[in-house]
């Protein structure tokens, strides 16, 4: 079971340092995995980030690399979780030519039965704007290619977990010893 | 007393002075207890070296030939003596020279600290001159680096990186300096780093998992211990030696453990791994339990995974958590500082004698000695041995030698047959396996323990990677016994040849020059032993001897190392021929 490849969700909280990201992606070049989605941000705590990153791995090597993760100076704490255990969302832009509102009505009725937000518009382009699931954005995605996408990016992904991490409490145990 | 800033808890440091970047630098260490740095100058470190010149009574700055002869210095003072090596350099050539011995240091937690220069800051990214991203190349080989470019981080920097070096498991650690950073001023007041928030040096030990390990080592009927450098790093010899005594437990260990128990106690049962003893390989695939402490199951140790000591439970104690399970699957994980590890579990032991399970060691040991050890030792044909030479030195130094040395055949046969009755007597690099690493290992070796005696055993490959270290020796006249075994080859990459590469003996073939003039053009005491007649006097002599010596010998060309578990083999099909 340790040895099918699933999703795993790895949530990294660190010190925020510049040095940190090159550290973080060494340990899973080394190791030959592929990245699948990194995003890095601010995470609950002040001065403290927290990287989502999101590969394809089996549980064993998901555990060996937190372990490595945790062996850096800068990371307070770090975690895997699948799919199951946490709450994720993508999120992705649209840019399509302005005139294809009006000949595709189509389109319109895509917006509005995909819950997509409309960014802006102007005479040449407009910008839709989704978050959902990695399936409902492609499924977007197919369906407006038809008429024509100027530019499409999606966003890794992002996630908080179902499971408190604990992160407050072990600093605040840091600063009573 | 310690207080607190956002995330680090430092000492309070009582004055301020209003100093430049680069004289902080020299305080820091000083602060640190630094005596002894390895380095080589250059453009962006400058500043630097001007503050050495003004404080060179205080500090004492030693000039090797090469950066990666002063990072392996820097590696050889630390292994020696379990303080933090220093090694300095400047920007570009310079701070990527070092890279080999930061390497080292990595894969063999060695505690160094490598300050490099670097262009100003404004011209980061420039493709300045000698500017190269040394932070960047430094990153997976460094248990943390750190660039600094404002003079007032200096001393909070070198602070945490001297505190990371030797806590936890320790490591190296580079700290890259921008002149403009040298140059600048500060109000300087230097605090020790006594933790970081993000950083736990020693996790706490799990007390259910040492009752564990206590009843599955009690139970045991056949168990083994194998100690790694966990047991030097983390000073539990004592400990260890306790354990063993008490239990009657056989014990082995790896290259890098060797010396934490003496070669002659009678439960030492010798080295595991691929040039290991005949026993110890054998008998792991028939423990029943298997007792790892302070090691961390390399290839070298482990042979084929797959057939590892599949019928053993595995008891596991180590500081690193990511350790357990990274190999080999543990019965019992025990984490945290191998000496409180070994202190709490003493106590839980009953006393024990294991006879017949180490009658079997002394039965194999038996086969060992009479087809491989007897032949390497008191050989009767006409060339010399490797091994008759360290039984040499053994018999010269009564086993009070630090043997540091190279990396090939030699290096196995030193580690086979020194015989060590003091811990941090083994310095080799064991992980990366670096020729080049005992020249320069051994003056860092000599100058950090002066009072004893150092002999470097070095092949005549290894030893022409940092030849211009003789330099070092002559110049600190650093009282290092040298000796090169030669054997006109690449040794053990002609036996590899030989065993499996039907004898094609691709460039392994060695055309030297004259050792003894090369070395007699450094000054140095030299002597050539072609002869067994030769051997035990001039080995005497150079023991003798109150300054630097070379000793070359001529062994013979075509030796091998044996046992070898050839790699990918299981342990327990080591060979003797
Ligand atoms: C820097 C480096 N390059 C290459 C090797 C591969 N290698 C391992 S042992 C060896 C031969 C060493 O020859 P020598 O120093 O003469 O020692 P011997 O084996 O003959 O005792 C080589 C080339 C290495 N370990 N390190």
């Amino acid at each position: 079971m340790d040895q099918d490849i699933k999703t795993f969700t790895i949530s990294i909280y660190t010190e925020n340092n510049i040095g940190l990201l090159n550290r973080v992606s060494a340990i899973f070049q080394r190791r030959h995995i592929n990245i699948e989605s990194l995003t890095t941000s601010q995470s609950e705590i002040d001065g403290v980030n927290r990287f989502v990153i999101v590969v394809n791995i089996t549980e064993a090597q998901a555990k060996k690399i937190v372990g490595q993760f945790e062996k850096q100076v800068e990371v307070i704490k770090a975690y895997y979780h699948t799919d199951e255990q946490t709450i994720f969302t993508e999120s992705c832009m649209f840019k399509i030519k302005s005139a294809l509102l009006f000949e595709e009505p189509q389109i319109q009725n895509i917006i509005k039965e995909s819950n997509t937000r409309i960014v802006t518009v102007n005479k040449e382009f407009f910008v839709l704007e989704k978050s959902g699931r990695r399936n409902e954005i492609e499924s977007l995605r197919r369906d407006l290619n038809v008429f024509g996408i100027m530019q499409f990016v999606r966003s890794g992904r992002i996630a908080v977990t179902k499971d408190e991490m604990k992160i407050s409490e072990m600093l605040v145990a840091f600063n009573n010893q | 007393m310690n207080t607190q800033t956002a995330n680090n808890t430092h000492e309070v440091a009582q004055e301020t002075i209003r100093i430049t970047g680069s004289e902080a630098i020299i305080r820091c260490l000083l602060a640190e207890g630094v005596d002894i740095l390895y380095g080589y100058p250059g453009g962006a470190i400058m500043p630097v070296y001007d503050e050495l010149y003004k404080f060179r009574n205080e500090i004492h700055h030693v000039l090797t030939r090469h950066e990666q002869g002063a990072a392996h210095a820097a590696q050889g003072y630390a292994r020696i003596s379990g303080r933090v090596g220093v090694a300095i350099a400047t920007s570009g050539p310079g701070a990527t020279n070092l890279i080999t011995g930061i390497a080292d240091a990595q894969i063999d937690s060695t505690p160094i600290v490598c300050i490099t220069g670097q262009v100003a800051s404004h011209l980061l990214g420039s493709d300045a001159f000698q500017e190269t991203d040394i932070v960047g190349i430094s990153t997976p080989v460094t248990k943390w680096n750190h660039q600094i470019t404002k003079s007032e981080d200096i001393p909070s920097i070198i602070a945490k990186a001297f505190y990371i070096a030797r806590s936890g498991r320790p490591g190296p650690v580079l700290i890259d300096i921008t002149k403009d950073a040298q140059f600048g001023e500060l109000d300087f007041k230097y605090e020790k780093c006594t933790g970081i928030r993000s950083y736990i040096p020693i996790p706490k030990t799990n007390p259910e998992a040492v009752l564990a390990a206590a009843e599955l080592i009690n139970n045991a009927k056949k168990p083994l211990i194998v100690w790694g450098q966990g047991v030097i790093l983390g000073k539990a010899e004592n400990e260890l030696k306790a354990i063993v005594e008490k239990t009657g437990i056989p014990a082995a260990w790896t290259i890098l453990g060797a010396s934490a128990l003496p070669t002659s106690h009678p439960l030492n049962v010798g080295m595991v791994g691929m040039h290991g003893n005949y026993a110890p390989n054998k008998l792991t695939n028939e423990c029943d339990v298997l007792i790892a402490i302070g090691m961390r199951f390399d290839d070298r140790v482990t042979g084929n995974l797959s057939t590892y000591a599949k019928q053993a439970k595995i008891v596991h104690f180590d500081i690193d958590p990511s350790e357990i399970d990274k190999n080999v699957k543990t019965d019992v994980a025990v984490i945290g500082n191998s000496k409180d590890s070994l202190a709490k579990l003493l106590p839980l032991l009953n006393e024990n004698n294991h006879a017949a399970w180490l009658q079997e060691f002394h039965d194999l040991y038996h086969i060992e000695f009479e087809k491989v050890i007897k032949h390497d030792l008191s050989p009767t044909k006409e060339g010399l041995t490797m091994g008759e030479v360290i039984k040499q030195i053994n018999t010269e130094t009564n086993g009070h030698a630090a043997i540091v040395s190279d990396v090939g055949q030699h290096q196995m046969i030193a580690c086979r047959y020194a015989q060590f009755t003091t811990t941090k007597s083994n310095i080799t690099s064991g992980g990366l396996g670096t020729m080049g690493f005992a020249l320069p290992a051994a003056i860092g070796a000599k100058m950090a323990a002066p009072d004893r005696e150092v002999v470097a055993i070095i092949g005549d490959g290894g030893f022409q990677m940092n030849i211009q270290e003789l330099g070092t020796i002559f110049q600190q006249k650093a009282a290092v016994k040298v000796v090169v075994l030669n054997n006109e080859f690449l040794g053990m990459v002609r036996q590899w040849q030989q065993l499996f590469f039907d004898k094609r003996y691709a460039s392994t073939e060695m055309t030297n020059p004259d050792f003894i003039a090369i070395a007699k053009g450094y000054y140095m005491n030299a002597k050539r032993v072609t002869k067994r007649e030769e051997l035990a006097g001039a080995i005497k002599e150079m023991i003798a001897s109150k300054e630097a010596y070379f000793l070359e010998v001529c062994v013979e060309k075509e030796d091998n190392v044996f046992p070898m578990i050839p790699s990918g083999a299981s342990v327990s099909d080591i060979r003797l021929e």
